[in-house]
């Protein structure tokens, strides 16, 4: 019986102390969470890179409506979650289109509005340079300068030739 | 009454620049015609046509006749006058009627100026201003009437109509919805007016240029004639964009001034063109270069500024600063399309008769370094107009949908921006027809010596970003060579003249406004960038829920949230208001008052910022307005935005250039052309 008690009274103890320990871990759980909580810093340097889907045009960060609001709290979550900004863009575009994004994906049909910029900026100057005044064909011997420039160089000269000119 | 009398004041409008604009083109073969005085004279009268309907408008505006359809939209008793008085372009139909009136009145100042050495460009000239403005009254007149009146009927169905529908009767609300809330601030009262002011006021040297390719002229005289149409409507344009800056800056609380918004680059993108025209002209004046592209330039422009105008008011693009869904779209796809072919087959047609005069001798030379300055503009537009265009193409041709924000904008014209201010420091002291690098560089090594301190100084303080660096140096050098240049030449008249120095420098300026307009222009640009630099790679921002008596920190600040007020004003807001005290280095510098406005009638709230500003940095404070705001806890959003205040300076300095520039000279009324010297005339010192 005393053997018995004995058992008893450990089992209690060993039972006590398991729950003081749940109970201390849990609480610190809690706590370490709360510590994990990411900032608004933090949610705000994402939502930044990404667009209200209803307000067009307006990043999330400073979207005053009650759906960013909670895309936000979204945010706030998967960051709490341990997920990174490339994971929490792409579940964003993921779930409601491309266009939440603040530029269009370098993938698939897009890559066209990558790549045309660049292309269009040099055949434009080519057609500028070569097709619209021919700037380096010489001209017939009749032609002339609007106004006659000299071949000085003095600067004295020069700025009161242009002081004249451009009365 | 007053609504009969606006409409019919509008319909007579249209009906004299159709005439002007028909009559004038009938006649162009004998422009001395008296038929011409006709249309001139009918162009004249649409501008009192149009004060009148607006004058009727905006008497309805401030006199609350909600009857009509939209003074109930964006009209309510609440309103200030001064609000109601701006509530005329606050709408689709009210601003597409102030458009056409201050298109109005630049045209008819533009049928009083003396035609005598311009006759034969007179009839075009008419028909092309008339031809624009007959299709916006149009607009008014077909599609978005200002003085559609509300009815009921027998149903008790409220209608919108000019007419009463059988049965109906006119229906007037007990109040209006009022103006947007976004446009309630006293930037909006000026920021309109100066944009529209901007566009239409390119409808002037467009038309100069298309009545030179049509009577077959050659010379510079269309750009002689216009060029200070140009730089005033410049002016306009460039003034608007940066009130449009501060007021986003003060009322979107974005803690910016530019969001690469599509609206934001539709007005954008004619300024762009614009800029590559008034730096082109220069080289067709001085070496007869560049006319096949300088009528590009300006047709391009022409046709960006109904272009901007299409895609703020279609609504086919969304944004805080469009217009709602209408049905004018395709209307104005129509007009673009017509008015861009008969431009390029005009342009096509004189072709060859627009041949440069001269040949490109040295890319180092003035006109090959602003011909490098036009195809980065260039660039530039294009990288704006794909970025702006792509959206709608991408859901036409593929259903899906995308946005083109910041990142793509700063990425693709950055480069070209730094490019651009690289030219800005070296095209001002390169000659005009050779410069050889040899000589460049003698010239420049002084102020880049001197340039090269900012950077060093940036390094100093801490600064490790080589853009910013870069971009530092790049700014600090437009500025070394710019005063360079007034220095230059000061010296050189003083020593020539005896004079002191100020006294030189003033007189080089009054003798060549054009040129040294320029170079102040250039030095606000710099003082702008300076703006730009500082908020685009020194910007810092937190947030965070506080409760009264504690603190956010931000760099060297520190705020305290002290309480909240909230109370409700006569003009039907509920103000939330809190205080904060603002501590630099550990000393009190401002208490700040952000608040949130809440507009009763149309339910929606404002974020308004608390701002202090310095020269080295804008400490910029928001009240987040869709938490909950008390004493107990409220939540602020911080931007510290360093040497913002720059760019508006810059923006006064560039608007006091543009003025020097374009300010008329009394002893020469024909100021601003270049006169063509005997070949062998020697310089004369003055």
């Amino acid at each position: 019986m005393k053997h018995g008690l004995n058992s008893w009274s450990i089992f209690r103890t060993l039972e006590c102390a398991a729950l003081i320990l749940l109970t201390t871990f849990s609480s610190f759980g809690e706590t370490l969470a709360q510590d994990n909580q990411p900032t608004d810093d933090e949610v705000n340097a994402i939502a930044k890179q990404l667009y209200c889907p209803v307000c067009e045009n307006v990043p999330l960060d400073v979207c005053g409506t009650r759906a960013c609001a909670q895309w936000r709290d979204n945010i706030r979550e998967k960051l709490a979650d341990g997920w990174n900004a490339d994971q929490i863009k792409q579940y964003f575009s993921d779930q409601y289109g491309v266009r939440v994004l603040a530029q269009p994906p370098t993938q698939g049909v897009n890559s066209l509005f990558w790549a045309l910029p660049p292309f269009a900026i040099v055949v434009s100057w080519f057609f500028m340079l070569r097709l619209i005044d021919n700037l380096t064909r010489k001209r017939p011997s009749g032609s002339h300068s609007v106004i006659n420039l000299g071949d000085t160089d003095d600067y004295k000269t020069r700025l009161e030739r242009d002081l004249e000119q451009w009365r | 009454m007053l609504a009969d009398f606006g409409f019919t004041a509008i319909c007579l409008a249209l009906l004299c620049s159709t005439y002007a604009a028909v009559l004038s083109l009938a006649v162009a073969r004998s422009p001395q015609h008296r038929w011409l005085a006709s249309a001139r004279n009918a162009a004249i009268a649409v501008w009192p046509l149009l004060t009148l309907a607006c004058f009727c408008l905006t008497y309805m505006i401030i006199n609350e006749h909600f009857e009509l359809e939209y003074v109930s939209r964006v009209s309510s008793r609440a309103m200030p006058w001064y609000l109601k008085a701006t509530a005329l372009w606050g709408g689709q139909a009210g601003s597409l009627l102030f458009w056409s009136w201050l298109m109005s009145t630049y045209a008819a100042l533009v049928m009083l100026r003396d035609w005598r050495h311009e006759r034969d460009m007179q009839p075009y000239v008419i028909a092309a201003t008339m031809a624009t403005l007959a299709f916006f009254v149009g607009l008014n007149v077909l599609v978005e009437n200002p003085f559609t009146k509300l009815w009921i009927d027998q149903f008790g169905q409220i209608r919108a109509g000019f007419l009463a529908p059988p049965g109906a009767q006119l229906f007037t609300p007990i109040d209006g919805q009022g103006l947007n809330p976004l446009l309630r601030h006293p930037g909006m009262i000026i920021h309109p007016p100066m944009l529209y002011l901007g566009f239409v006021g390119f409808v002037i040297p467009y038309s100069f240029a298309i009545a030179a390719l049509a009577v077959g002229r050659n010379d510079s005289v269309w750009i002689r004639v216009s060029r200070r149409w140009t730089l005033v409507s410049w002016l306009f344009l460039s003034l608007g964009l940066l009130l449009g800056g501060r007021w986003a800056y003060d009322v979107l609380g974005w803690g910016g001034y530019w969001g690469w918004d599509p609206v934001e680059i539709a007005a954008f993108m004619p300024w762009l063109t614009s800029t590559a025209f008034l730096h082109s002209v220069m080289i067709q004046e001085k070496r007869g270069m560049f006319k096949r592209w300088n009528m590009i330039l300006i047709i391009l422009t022409y046709a960006l500024v109904i272009f901007g105008t299409f895609l703020t008011r279609s609504g086919v693009l969304s944004s805080v600063h469009a217009f709602a869904q209408s049905a004018i779209g395709p209307l104005f796809f129509i007009f673009i399309g017509i008015t861009f072919t008969i431009s390029l087959i005009l342009l096509f047609r004189g072709w060859e008769r627009l041949q440069s005069e001269n040949i490109l001798n040295s890319w180092l030379s003035r006109e090959g370094l602003f011909l490098l300055n036009n195809l980065l503009f260039m660039g530039i537009l294009l990288s704006c107009f794909w970025g702006v265009i792509y959206p709608i193409i991408s859901e036409l041709t593929t259903g899906q949908k995308v946005t083109v924000g910041p990142p793509y904008y700063e990425r693709t014209t950055g480069p070209q921006f730094a490019a651009l201010l690289l030219l800005m420091g070296v095209a001002p002291i390169a000659a005009w027809r050779v410069t050889t690098a040899r000589r460049l560089g003698r010239i420049i090594w002084k102020p880049t010596a001197f340039s090269l301190l900012s950077p060093l100084y940036g390094l100093a303080n801490g600064v490790t970003n080589t853009v910013a660096l870069l971009s530092i140096w790049l700014a600090s050098l437009v500025f070394c060579v710019t005063l360079y240049e007034f220095y230059r030449g000061a010296s050189v008249r003083r020593k020539s003249t005896g004079e002191n120095l100020f006294k030189a420098l003033w007189d080089l300026i009054a003798r060549n406004r054009r040129r040294y307009g320029g170079y102040v222009i250039h030095l606000g640009v710099i003082f702008m960038a300076v703006g730009i630099i500082g908020i685009e790679m020194f910007q810092t921002e937190t947030q965070g829920t506080i409760a009264s008596g504690e603190q956010l920190k931000l760099g060297d600040y520190i705020m305290i949230y002290n309480d909240t007020v909230e109370f409700p004003t006569e003009d039907n807001r509920i103000i939330t208001r809190a205080t904060v005290s603002v501590y630099k280095d550990g000393e009190f510098v401002a208490e700040l008052h952000p608040r949130r406005d809440f507009y009763v009638d149309s339910q929606q709230p404002m974020t308004i910022p608390g701002l202090y500003s310095t020269l080295e940095s804008d400490f910029y404070v928001l009240l987040i307005n869709w938490k909950p705001i008390s004493k107990q806890g409220a939540t602020f959003k911080i931007y510290l935005n360093p040497l913002v205040s720059w760019l508006w300076f810059g923006g006064f300095v560039f608007i006091l250039g543009t003025l020097i520039a374009a300010w008329p000279d009394n002893n020469n009324p024909r100021s601003g052309q270049p006169k063509a010297l005997p070949a062998n005339r020697s310089a004369r010192v003055a």
